[in-house]
């Protein structure tokens, strides 16, 4: 990664000593996208893996015995807060590499898992909802589960206001970073308040190895974590090159500034010498 | 199906998330693209 601290301006120099850091500053040719061969893999694998969840969770799989058809929204529901965890994971240890190397990647990874976390929240919280409307009878109750991801949601939102202050970038990277690292004990209540506090929401239903759900039902849950799995990496590696172009964008703008201000300061010198 | 406007609501919301966010970032990272040089877009 490059360094935070260098100050190389990169790009094609012009006669006064500015970057070219201009919509001209992508060489002819060059795609102007966050996209590879790797990423444009993984989204078509995305894509049919998602059809596949289509078909399984919509058509294949039969209806629950008790939850009927609002089981559906399980295949969906499970994997996503089980991303938003991993998104929540992946923040707090790259909020601690950040702490530890001060290199821009870490920071920028922070920051793109929290903001990937934070839409995988507002699925889980949505599909939620929507599944305890037919099956408790209301769309919230403040039960141990739904209060706790409310506050993890909450905490998310909190942590990407951080990151937006308009301070010093590196005590705003290090003040995010501490936010990031409490994400972790966070993501432990949340998973574990079924079974701390009497819950109206059910227990885990695959963390065992006698799991609560089989057949076809098991299958569209798996076909659920794959899809939403590579849902989650597609987006996670698009932001992740969005947040180190925004880097890379203000990095050069602080270059750009501080270049103008030189040649400013040394026309200024030349002008007061020439009298002389 | 029974549920059927919840299951709707449900998927239909999660793809309609998901859709335009990733369109954000992938317009987003488009803008940022054509300022930052190549050498700085070590996927590319």
């Amino acid at each position: 990664m490059t360094s935070p601290t260098s100050t190389t301006v990169s790009g094609t120099p012009s006669g006064d000593g500015r970057a070219a850091h201009t919509p001209a500053a992508a060489a002819p040719g060059t795609p102007g996208h966050t996209g590879s061969r790797a990423s444009r893999v993984l989204g078509i694998l995305a894509l049919g893996s998602i059809v596949l969840l289509v078909l399984y969770g919509l058509v294949w799989s039969p209806a629950d015995a008790e939850m009927a058809d609002s089981v559906r929204l399980m295949y969906i529901h499970v994997p996503a807060a089980s991303f938003m965890y991993t998104g929540c994971f992946i923040t707090a240890v790259a909020s601690a590499m950040w702490l530890r190397r001060r290199t821009p990647g870490w920071d920028a990874l922070a920051g793109a898992s929290a903001e990937v976390a934070l839409v995988f929240a507002a699925i889980t919280l949505g599909t939620g909802s929507l599944w305890g409307r037919p099956t408790w009878g209301t769309y919230w109750t403040w039960d141990a589960r739904l209060t706790s991801t409310a506050l993890l949601t909450t905490l998310l939102v909190g942590y990407l206001a951080l990151r937006r202050l308009d301070v010093d970038p590196t005590a705003r990277s290090t003040r995010a970073a501490v936010l990031g690292l409490l994400l972790v004990p966070n993501v432990i209540i949340v998973n574990r308040s079924v079974e701390w506090w009497r819950s109206l929401h059910q227990r885990s239903t695959l963390v065992k190895l006698d799991p609560t759900i089989e057949g076809q039902m098991l299958v569209a849950l798996m076909v659920g974590f794959l899809a939403i799995g590579l849902v989650f990496t597609w987006l996670l590696v698009h932001r992740f090159r969005v947040a180190w172009l925004e880097y890379q964008s203000e990095r050069l703008d602080l270059d750009l500034a501080l270049a103008e201000r030189r040649a400013e300061a040394g026309r200024t010198t030349g002008a007061g010498e020439a009298p002389a | 199906m029974t549920h059927a406007g919840y299951i709707a609501a449900g998927w239909g919301g999660a793809a309609a998330l998901i859709g335009a966010y990733a369109a954000w970032v992938l317009r987003r990272g488009r803008a940022l693209s054509r300022q930052v040089p190549p050498e700085e877009r070590r996927w590319s």
